[in-house]
């Protein structure tokens, strides 16, 4: 199963209906968490919104995650080994105030198990680059390592 | 992510989500209301509320993430003596969040997860949670 997500907030439309016309070709359901968009989808299972345990399941049933550019559901499906395809919302069309989501991808973009697609139009490519990493040992952040010791030396002594 | 890093201490929760909280760190959880720049009131209602916990537990080091309400717990903690610790989200690759420039200049030390957000001054990187 594929899980698509836009976050409980905001709609991303774009998103859910070009993940709806991809659906049928996926040789897989997809199920999307739609936010408060006014798409009805109608290849996928769609829920406007899900309880924090309700989408934990989902996340750990899922193969996949497509998102919008959210950092909670990247840490999310790191966490727990997912890879992760991000679509960033962007100012000019009203998906969100900023172009931070734009910013975040940038950053993110060439980490271990998270790929981005700009564009509606890349997301088949990206689906599929993403499908090969399945099941891939996500690689071990040494970043969150130093940043645990930077704050275990702060409780302990007040310098990071 | 900085579970095992609080495991060895008594530590406190203040979430302004309770079904998260429930979902992460059941029986330690306080919630706080949410608020933001545009809505005075909640931000008042928030700054009691944030007082009246911290105040309470008297905690040794307060950390937070943000938002408002992350920084209103920073502040009354540094007001009440404890070590005060800013985190930035990382969510904020482009700049440093409203309340993380308020905090940088409240909390003792204050961490960016993006090395060029870094100042080298009062804005440091030492890490990020990816």
């Amino acid at each position: 199963m594929i899980l698509v997500t836009v976050g409980m907030q905001l709609g991303f439309d774009r998103l859910i209906a070009a993940m709806d016309t991809l659906a049928p070709q996926l040789g897989t359901p997809v199920i999307a968490q739609t936010g408060a968009g006014n798409l009805q989808p109608v290849n996928m299972e769609a829920h406007p919104s899900l309880q924090p345990d309700e989408f934990q399941d989902l996340m750990e049933r899922c193969k996949l995650v497509v998102s919008h550019a959210g950092i909670g559901t990247v840490l999310n499906a790191q966490r727990i080994g997912r890879p992760i395809i991000l679509m960033p919302r962007r100012a000019n069309l009203g998906e969100h105030r900023s172009d931070h989501q734009m910013a975040t991808c940038a950053q993110l973009e060439n980490r271990s198990g998270i790929f981005v697609a700009w564009e509606v139009g890349q997301l088949g490519e990206k689906i599929t680059q993403a499908m090969a990493y399945v099941g891939a040992v996500p690689a071990h952040s040494t970043s969150a390592d130093d940043l645990r010791a930077s704050v275990a030396r702060f409780i302990e002594t007040g310098c990071l | 992510m900085l579970r095992e890093t609080f495991g060895r201490y008594d530590t406190r929760f203040a979430t302004t989500d309770m079904a998260i909280g429930a979902q992460h760190a059941a029986g330690s959880v306080s919630t706080l209301p949410d608020c933001n720049k545009d809505r005075p009131f909640d931000a008042l209602m928030c700054l009691i509320k944030a007082a009246s916990l911290v105040l309470r537990l008297r905690p040794h080091v307060v950390i937070s993430t943000g938002a408002a309400p992350g920084f209103f717990c920073i502040l009354w903690g540094r007001i009440a003596g404890a070590k005060t610790l800013w985190i930035d989200s990382i969510a904020n690759a482009e700049k440093l969040s409203l309340s993380g420039k308020l905090a940088k200049h409240t909390a003792h030390q204050c961490l960016t997860q993006w090395e060029h957000l870094a100042d080298g001054r009062k804005v440091a990187f030492r890490g990020a949670v990816l």
